[in-house]
């Protein structure tokens, strides 16, 4: 990999980055819209929450304890505890599982 | 939470320098990409042989899941030509959720979305450099939890939204198109399918408001 790969995924990233907010500078995005747009965001986030609890990286299942250790931090976040309670009780979860000889 | 990206990006330049890369490499990737799963994508590829052109192609395919990101929070930084650059390279997961977290406060959110990149590149770029000058010491995130930290991260902060049942009938029959297209499409593709569940949505709203 040369400096021009790193260059040219920077810019990738970028332009893919810079595509959202240049479509929604041309419509004039009426409220209907922000709702949809919002939601659409909420979506791809809730769905990447869901594969990355569940799927590992060469599409199979990611085993219990990571979806255990989510699963925690949900519970957690429906109780409305503090954010950063929450991520550390689902990373400590999935950790001991794993400690334990849960995959 | 910053923690969490700082020993993740510590293995980011570790397993780059392990690769054989110059320290440059990963230090300018980081500074310049600031896409975590980009530039795994991308590494994964190189090193497995694939090539730099596929390498390139697999760390932006990853990343499409940013156009609906900047639709939704794009108006928060469109302002000056700079604000505009800036938080345009400052997208990103975290700070879009967080920023979709602060509701309908504009100016809560903006604050959100700023502070929340900031922490998130000084995070990803001192662990970078930490891991390419730790020498040969590769720390394994998944020990310490931290692939559920990151969900978990994302659920807290989509959770409240899920109130609205029309969010919720999205994010479920989102999520079930993601998990079901998972096994068979390359990574960052099934995520970017689930927002066809905003369509699932879509006439009931119409109706809806026709109604009224």
């Amino acid at each position: 990999m040369t400096m021009a790969a790193v260059l040219a995924l920077a810019a990738g990233v970028f332009l893919v980055r810079l595509a959202g907010p240049v479509m929604r500078s041309r419509i004039k995005v009426s409220e209907r819209t922000e709702i949809l747009m919002k939601r659409g965001a909420m979506v791809v986030l809730a769905a990447l929450v869901v594969t990355g609890a569940l799927v590992a990286e060469d599409g199979g299942f990611a085993g219990w304890a990571l979806p255990a250790g989510v699963a925690v931090g949900g519970f957690l976040a429906w109780r409305r505890v503090p954010i950063i309670i929450v991520v550390v009780a689902a990373a400590a979860t999935t950790a001991l599982l794993r400690l334990g000889g849960v995959e | 939470m910053s923690i969490g990206i700082c020993i993740v990006g510590v293995s980011f330049g570790a397993i780059a320098t392990a690769a054989g890369f110059p320290w440059w490499i990963p230090v300018a990737m980081s500074a310049l990409t600031f896409a975590a799963t980009s530039q795994f994508a991308m590494l994964a590829v190189v090193m497995a042989g694939g090539g730099v052109l596929a390498g390139l192609a697999a760390g932006v395919l990853v990343h499409l899941r940013h156009i609906p990101y900047g639709l939704a929070v794009g108006d928060l930084y469109w302002g000056r030509w700079w604000t505009r650059m800036l938080g345009t390279f400052m997208l990103i997961d975290q700070s879009t959720a967080f920023a979709l977290a602060a509701g309908h406060d504009r100016r809560r959110a903006k604050t959100a979305y700023w502070a929340t990149a900031v922490i998130m590149f000084i995070a990803w770029n001192v662990g970078t450099v930490i891991g390419v000058f730790a020498g040969g010491f590769v720390p394994d995130p998944d020990v310490f939890g931290l692939d559920a930290a990151f969900p978990a991260l994302l659920l807290a902060l989509v959770f409240p939204a899920l109130k609205d049942r029309d969010t919720l009938m999205a994010v479920l029959v989102g999520s079930a198109v993601a998990l079901a297209t998972a096994p068979f499409l390359p990574t960052g593709v099934p995520v970017l399918l689930a927002i066809l569940g905003v369509f699932a949505t879509w006439p009931r709203g119409k109706r809806r408001e026709a109604a009224e």
